[in-house]
């Protein structure tokens, strides 16, 4: 199935990455890949303990040609920004392209929790968004995933043989809505090089 | 274009629980709102929004029933232990010098942050001169407020929560546990009025010293919050403090020049008299 599909970032306005803890390095590597002039907007929900501090906003930013921020409360997204939710909120997409953050309860035991990210991203942009679930040990983002794909997103999982923690990629593959199964490289040269 | 509709379906819908019952609830934040309704729906059967907006015209008990459903009650004593500690030594000082202290808690939800505060007030010397307003439009959270009995398990991390705010005695001091149970110490609340208010309907019932409202505005939108920090301005004494929760903010709001920030991490506000920026 893979690389039949042809993933053109045209068409796309916004990346949505779901990673828990664990991730640091898979995430920062694909982070780091991304061009200055990368044209989409990137928010991502990363499952860390409520006490962390924003060091690991430094330690992306270190790693990246893109701007690494925290989402605030109201703030409109921008192309060409990474967006992390700050841990114990869960972060949302409105209709308007802004996000906004709800301390709700905790979701698939997460706040943030990736499905609710996901889903309200998938409502915002709808065929313009590409959803992608890398390492993880729980399945938050299953329904995230869903969403994306009835909306006319597209979906990315990553290779769970490859994966540090392979059960939420799997997760998120079981429920029969990834686009593509790729392996952190392969992500990296689907975002590049389809933009290049 | 089904989301469309399901816009148009979550309009009807709050429409009809403002016309009806008059809670508003229309200018809530979309994203968070449409996410509650769509629990709702699920939690109660049904398969289409309208199917719940029509029974909820129709019948009284079920509004009652969903209407706090739209309350988030998600807290924590100490929540935020910097804040806590900051408000005992930026603010606090500053409190004293007054005979006699008014303070609101907006939004208390279930009351545990109304306890932090008696018990930092306690610690400082100036309960016995503080009236506390707690309020809340959530009648069942309000309740729980009164009553003060939280569930035993919490008390380990209420506990650290209070040493990282800079607790001066035993937090257990403030509880006795029974059963599963803590029950709040009565002396705590005291010097407390819980009532039942609404930030989106309801207006300023005196003046106040301090106003706290955590985690209230972020479920608001734009217009909204305008329109409640201007509801926390009138009601404030000249100079009197505003704090609000770790992610919300005054900057950028039509208030931003009525207020000068004290603690810009903790979000802790002081109102400055207009004429002398």
């Amino acid at each position: 199935m893979m690389h039949q599909i042809k993933l053109n970032l045209k068409e796309f306005k916004c990346i949505v990455i779901g990673v828990s803890a664990g991730g640091m390095e898979a995430l920062s590597k694909l982070l780091a890949s991304l061009p200055a002039d990368f044209p989409l907007s990137v928010i991502i929900v990363q499952h860390l303990h409520k006490t962390s501090t924003g060091y690991y906003l430094e330690y992306y930013n270190e790693k990246c040609s893109l701007f690494v921020k925290e989402a605030e409360q109201n703030e409109t997204i921008k192309a060409g920004n990474i967006y992390f939710a700050p841990p114990d909120y869960h972060l949302l997409v409105e209709d308007n392209e802004t996000l906004i953050l709800s301390s709700d309860e905790k979701v698939n035991y997460s706040r943030p929790s990736i499905d609710i990210l996901f889903e309200s991203a998938a409502d915002a942009y709808r065929e313009k968004l590409i959803g992608i679930i890398l390492t993880g040990a729980n399945n938050d983002g299953d329904e995230g995933m869903r969403i994306i794909k009835q909306k006319g997103g597209f979906t990315i999982a990553q290779n769970p043989l490859e994966a540090e923690f392979p059960v939420m990629p799997q997760s998120a593959i079981d429920t029969g809505t990834i686009d593509l199964i790729l392996t952190l490289n392969e992500i990296i040269n689907e975002l590049i090089k389809r933009y290049k | 274009m089904k989301t469309d509709i399901e816009n148009i379906e979550i309009d009807l819908f709050l429409e009809a629980v403002f016309k009806c019952y008059g809670y508003d609830f229309r200018h809530y934040a979309r994203a968070s709102l449409k996410r509650r309704i769509k629990k709702l729906i699920k939690k109660n059967g049904y398969k289409r929004i309208n199917d719940m907006t029509s029974d909820i015209l129709h019948d009284r008990s079920f509004f009652l029933k969903v209407v706090y459903d739209f309350s988030i009650t998600v807290t924590e004593m100490f929540r935020d232990p910097s804040f806590y500690r900051n408000l005992r030594e930026k603010i606090i000082p500053y409190l004293k010098t007054y005979p006699f202290i008014k303070i609101w808690h907006a939004g208390c939800a279930t009351g545990e942050e109304v306890y932090s505060l008696a018990i930092l007030l306690k610690e400082e010397g100036i309960y016995n001169k503080t009236t506390i307003f707690a309020t809340d439009f959530n009648g069942d959270a309000l309740e729980t407020a009164r009553q003060g009995i939280y569930s035993l398990k919490d008390m380990q991390t209420y506990t650290t929560n209070y040493q990282k705010a800079g607790g001066k005695a035993s937090f257990a001091d403030y509880y006795h546990a029974k059963y599963k149970s803590a029950i709040m110490s009565n002396a705590l609340s005291q010097n407390v009025t819980f009532a039942n208010h609404n930030l989106v309907t309801d207006s300023i019932f005196g003046e106040m010293h301090l106003i706290l409202c955590r985690n209230v505005l972020i479920y608001f939108n734009r217009e909204l919050q305008n329109r409640v920090l201007s509801l926390f301005n009138e009601s404030l004494v000249k100079k009197g403090f505003l704090a609000l929760g770790s992610k919300e903010s005054i900057q950028f709001s039509s208030l931003e020049n009525d207020f000068k920030p004290i603690d810009k991490k903790n979000k802790i506000f002081q109102k400055i008299k207009q004429a002398n920026i």
